[in-house]
């Protein structure tokens, strides 16, 4: 056998276990799927320090081997070598947190009677120490009967000693114990975590005072509720305040890119498809890669610092109201950025009801992509000026949509949990882990993961939604007189949308961009330029002519009705691709595309008639 | 002497005032649906083991309460903290 030893991290949610992983793989991971379940794979290189090249697999967060979530089931499945697609490990690396011995050696016991080769990695003992803990790890070592190492994984203390360990477990210089198989007798396990707990405790003062005192202020009553929002409302305005700049030097990349294009090219079939329609579509997605980015780097760094546990917790009363519990609140707010990362945060909800309802609400929370619609439409057709002083119309407009959203998802919520998910709630039981600073390089690795997989659909599936829709905007091409928009098989096909739309107030244009806002929902600004740039070919590319043709050809009731579709009509097929996945088959996001579609319908139908019948 | 002032009865976590200790005494686990008894012995809550209120969050005494169990900080609902019964610390 030449494969490289696998060897699996393990650990308790709150270990440090990701820091330890990110600390002994650095840069060198593969993030991948396994198959059947849409849990995430996240697996590294390291090396022993004889040169031995091991595979280090870092398993879900997990409380014990008696799962209670997917993720928990695959680190189960995965340690007595059933999980598909993956081979037993070789050895076991688990983590726990030096200041809870209590409570993860519970779960270190029943790990080490499986009886696979094991380090325990004594983590955070610097938090531990600072806490007023003292721990003999020798003692602890003597107790489990297993190599024990001090380590701060955020630090990088004690790898070293903690790879020595390994190579000698995986070398089988510790013999390899009978394993007694699973152990599920969790009381039985406490007691004997506690007493070695107790055992390998040199000395014990009061603990966590900075995360008690911070505690005060954030779960108080009357403030904690107001940070909260304050938190919230700088996350939004930093999106469009921040993004502003880089999306200027996007805006200005593309442009130089499309005119050296567009100059080094004979004109043509060839250069017009390269510019107006791959290179014009794909900058207008590519554009707000910053906006995506620094919401994600707000919800990274709100989860880093153990601060979304409190806001789940804050919230839990407003949720529960709607028949959903305090950690819906996480994957609710991930959606906000993207509802694919929102839907697979769903994993930590142990309850299958709560977990298909925070699912089948996720798509209304208005996710990053449809900011570029929303801006564009608010831009061209609500008119700039002040509602009262110091706040804006556009602006009002669409805080409105979002709030629209979040009203959308939560009587969802309550009425599906009346009817389809009805069931006892789980409630909310969350542990609460230490304030801590975030590490720049873990928030830094997160947000290049989520830019890659951004930029790798825009070049993928909206690089080829925009060129077919350019294709079929462009041939055949219209006799003179004729609208190429109208004329082209694309505007056939619209034609046709658009006798099912017209009723709600949708024009042509719009019934062509909906088919490629299922792609994404970001191609329908591409797909409406696309529209204007064929019917006018000789016209300046870009958004100030989308801007003007708006003006032109749509009404301000269809413009209302159009962006209220796109606040819940249900779109891109990747979220309903990872509903799919999430929820096991084609039942559920059936119904939630189903559900969406006529709730889309109904709002821009009753939001065009109201708009006409007000004569705006 | 009192002797009953000397053993203090045993309250509902729920009611027990902040930042004073106490032994869990007993857990009424027939308050609580399966899976919250599950994950709360996952959590550590045990006989025995020490707890203490920290916070309560929300306003007019709805929102969930934050506990130390043992070492560990834990977010819990009102009425998963009224099944647990706690030996206030004698002497405190």
């Amino acid at each position: 056998m030449n494969q490289a030893p696998l060897v699996a991290l393990v650990g308790n949610p709150n270990a440090g276990k990701s820091a330890l992983f990110n600390a002994l793989t650095g840069a060198r991971q593969k993030v991948g799927n396994y198959p059947g379940v849409t849990v995430e794979r996240h697996a590294g290189r390291m090396a022993l320090p004889d040169g031995r090249p091991v595979e280090l697999l870092d398993l879900p967060g997990a409380y014990s081997l008696d799962p209670s979530s997917p993720d928990e089931q695959v680190t189960r499945d995965v340690l007595v070598g059933r999980q598909t697609g993956e081979r037993l490990p070789d050895a076991i690396i688990t983590v726990v947190d030096a200041s809870n011995l209590d409570n993860h050696l519970r779960f270190t016991l029943q790990l080490i009677a499986l009886g696979l080769p094991i380090v325990v990695a004594l983590n955070m003992v610097d938090l531990a120490e600072r806490d007023g803990l003292k721990l003999d790890p020798e003692a602890l070592e003597r107790e489990l009967g297993v190599p024990v190492v001090s380590t701060v994984a955020v630090r990088k203390r004690g790898l070293d000693a903690l790879k020595d360990r390994l190579g000698e477990v995986v070398r089988g210089i510790h013999s390899v114990r009978p394993g007694a198989g699973v152990q599920h007798d969790i009381v039985v396990l406490q007691r004997r975590a506690r007493q070695i707990a107790t055992a390998v405790t040199v000395s014990e003062t009061a603990a966590r005072r900075w995360t008690h005192r911070l505690d005060a202020v954030v779960l108080h009553p009357v403030a904690g509720p107001i940070l909260l929002l304050a938190l919230m409302f700088v996350m939004f305005q930093s999106v469009f305040a921040w993004a502003e700049a880089p999306m200027g030097w996007i805006e200005t990349g593309m442009a130089w890119l499309s005119d050296s294009v567009a100059g080094a090219l004979p004109a043509g079939f060839l250069r017009d498809f390269l510019v107006q329609g791959l290179i014009a579509g794909v900058g207008a997605v590519v554009v707000f890669l910053p906006q995506i980015l620094i919401l994600f780097a707000f919800i990274l760094v709100l989860e880093a610092t153990g601060y979304m546990v409190r806001a789940a917790m804050l919230m839990d009363r407003v949720m529960a109201s709607v028949g959903l519990s305090g950690r819906a609140f996480i994957p609710l707010l991930s959606s906000f950025a993207c509802a694919v990362p929102g839907i697979m945060a769903t994993r930590t909800i142990a309850d299958e009801k709560d977990r298909l309802t925070t699912i089948l609400i996720a798509p209304l929370m208005t996710c990053s992509a449809r900011l570029p619609v929303y801006t564009i439409i608010i831009g061209a057709l609500i008119p700039e000026r002040s509602l009262v002083p110091g706040i804006g119309l556009q602006g009002f407009v669409l805080f409105a949509l979002y709030i629209l959203g979040i009203v959308g998802a939560f009587c969802a919520a309550l009425v599906l949990r009346r009817t389809v998910t009805r069931g006892a709630t789980s409630g909310f039981m969350m542990e609460m882990p230490k304030y801590q600073l975030p590490r720049l390089r873990d928030v830094a690795l997160g947000l290049w993961q989520r830019a890659e997989i951004f930029l790798k659909r825009a070049g993928t599936t909206i690089a080829a939604t925009v060129a077919i829709l350019w294709l079929l905007a462009t041939f055949p091409q219209a006799p003179a007189g004729m609208k190429q928009s109208e004329y082209s098989i694309a505007g056939r096909i619209a034609s046709g949308i658009e006798v099912v739309v017209k009723p709600i107030g949708f024009n042509h244009d719009i019934a062509l961009a909906l088919l490629p806002a299922m792609a994404a929902r970001e191609a329908a600004v591409a797909a409406i330029g696309t529209v204007y740039a064929v019917d006018n070919p000789e016209d300046a590319q870009g958004e100030a002519t989308i801007t003007e043709n708006l003006r032109n050809r749509w009404t301000l009731p269809t413009a209302l009705a159009f962006l209220m579709w796109f606040v819940f009509a249900p779109q891109c097929i990747s979220t309903i691709a990872v509903a799919r996945r999430e929820t096991n088959g084609w039942r559920w996001p059936a119904f939630m595309i189903g559900y969406l579609f006529v709730l889309a319908y109904v709002a821009a139908g009753i939001t065009y008639w109201s708009a006409v019948a007000l004569g705006l | 002497m009192n002797v009953a002032a000397a053993i203090p009865q045993p309250v509902r976590l729920a009611q027990l005032p902040r930042h004073k200790p106490g032994t869990v005494a007993a857990v009424d686990w027939n308050l609580l649906s399966e899976p919250e008894g599950r994950r709360l012995r996952e959590l550590g809550l045990d006989e025995g083991v020490e707890v203490e209120m920290l916070h309560r969050a929300g306003l007019l005494g709805r929102g969930p309460v934050a506990c130390r169990i043992g070492r560990m900080t834990v977010a819990l609902r009102r009425h998963v903290a009224a099944a647990i019964h706690v030996s206030p610390k004698p002497g405190r």
